[in-house]
């Protein structure tokens, strides 16, 4: 601000003083957009806002139907104490994400624990499987010779068995040899949080060598290897469903926020609207008066 | 020290004895999760016998079964309750745990009732299955529409039942 004051900077001053009327009117009439636009951004992120409230009570109903669906599918790794071998050292990675943004850390979050996991000593023995856009776009510019496939069309619907069953034949089908692995997704806890949780994944190799196994009645191959692929396709709906829930939610807390702030944004532009406004007609009032006044 | 030697034991028998409390089933009680993808029908509910339809054969399983897996053809599940009440469940595939813990865990892929099973409309699907297993080209399209087949025609059996 001194600055103006400074040597050498009195001609910009005169320019500025100069261009004073023509450029006011430019702002008020900058300003009426910029308010404009800022009141359709928020009249849509409102909208937004309640189709993912509506989105996120069916993901929810969904999802009380879909817990203990996972609860059991895990429940026989724990009991029969499968753990993954130490031999095969080869991982698979499944990020559970969405094509869809807007929702705030949701995607990042899963995206990271990966990224730090690939970013520790033994990466290369890891693969990534993307489901959604969202984490390929994430991992894909450091990481993109660990991705194996990605998956699209996540999120735009809520995700049926259909889906995790495809998600299953891809895994199976890659033709990547697993030891063990991981599903990362977000795990629902309430409307205002979630946490980054995982599912284990086990191949038939490690279940035939779980230690309790031989408690078990009656094994035979085909039955451990329909029950395994089962398995995953059940732990993969569960996932996608936890996942779903926590992306509405969380959209539904982001575009809350982006609305309010638009509201903010709104009322200070208001108001910088109407005083510059008022400005405007006592300049023309007063260039009317001072132009009568050197008349007389 | 032997003094405190007996404490200790005392304290593990408690120890265990609160645990086989804790984890619900006692004794000669069966915890049944019966889900499947677009409905959950039991949640660890204790339940008197279920009968299941798998590919090694139908088996009822009553509580301290021996720990088992097996994989869920179509067919209907019957689950007697403790109070004697008969439920009935169509599924269309799936995969039974059966736990050292005698809990039950009955995953499958789609479960309805079998009171709300449209025995024309399982008609009608049995006749598309059908049409479509002699219709189709390749390997793949034909073990697909075998299990269509499959699954139409226990539901009709279900239903006439």
């Amino acid at each position: 601000m001194l600055g103006r004051f400074g040597p050498g900077v009195g001609t910009q001053v005169v320019a500025v003083v100069y261009h004073q009327p023509n450029r006011n009117m430019a702002t008020l009439k900058a300003i009426s957009i910029r308010l404009k636009s800022v009141k359709n951004i928020q009249k849509i992120t409102q909208s937004m806002k309640m189709v993912s409230a509506a989105k996120y009570t069916r993901a929810e109903r969904d999802l009380k139907a879909a817990r203990p669906y996972g609860e059991g599918a895990v429940q026989f790794y724990e009991r029969a104490e499968v753990t993954p071998p130490e031999d095969d050292p080869k991982q698979l990675f499944v990020a559970m994400t969405s094509d869809r943004g807007l929702c705030g850390a949701v995607h990042t979050g899963v995206s990271k624990v990966i990224r730090n996991r690939l970013s520790e000593p033994g990466a290369e023995n890891i693969k990534v499987i993307c489901v959604g856009d969202k984490s390929r776009g994430i991992l894909q510019r450091l990481y993109g010779k660990h991705i194996i496939s990605v998956a699209n069309e996540i999120g735009r619907l809520p995700p049926t068995f259909l889906d995790a069953s495809q998600l299953a034949t891809a895994i199976l089908t890659s033709g990547y040899e697993f030891g063990s692995g991981k599903i990362i997704y977000n795990k629902f806890k309430s409307v205002v949080s979630y946490a980054q949780s995982d599912l284990p994944l086990y191949t038939k190799k490690s279940i035939e060598s779980a230690s309790k196994l031989t408690a078990y009645d009656s094994l035979d191959s085909d039955v451990l290897q329909s029950y395994t692929e089962f398995s995953l396709a059940s732990l993969l709906f569960y996932a996608l469903k936890e996942g779903a829930c926590s992306e509405q939610s969380s959209r539904m807390t982001a575009m809350d926020n982006a609305s309010k702030n638009a509201g903010e944004m709104i009322d200070k532009l208001t108001l910088t609207f109407n005083r510059t406004r008022q400005a405007v007609i006592t300049r023309e009032l007063i260039e009317i008066i001072s132009g009568a006044a050197a008349l007389d | 020290m032997a003094l405190a030697f007996r404490g200790v034991i005392r304290n593990v028998a408690r120890r265990l004895q609160v645990r086989n409390y804790a984890d619900a089933p006692k004794g000669d009680e069966m915890a049944l999760t019966f889900a499947a993808g677009n409905k959950v029908f039991y949640d660890k509910q204790v339940v008197k016998q279920i009968d299941v339809p798998s590919f090694s054969g139908a088996f009822g399983i009553l509580p301290k079964h021996v720990p088992t897996l097996a994989v869920l053809r179509p067919g209907v599940v019957t689950i007697l309750e403790n109070d004697g009440k008969q439920n009935k469940i169509f599924v269309s595939s799936g995969t039974i745990t059966v736990n050292d813990d005698s809990s039950v865990q009955v995953l499958a892929e789609e479960a309805h009732p079998l009171e709300s099973i449209d025995r024309s409309a399982a008609q009608e699907a049995l006749s598309k299955a059908q049409s479509e297993f002699n219709s189709a080209s390749n390997e793949k399209a034909k073990a697909e529409a075998a299990i269509a087949l499959e699954v139409a025609e226990e539901i009709v059996k279900a239903a006439s039942a």
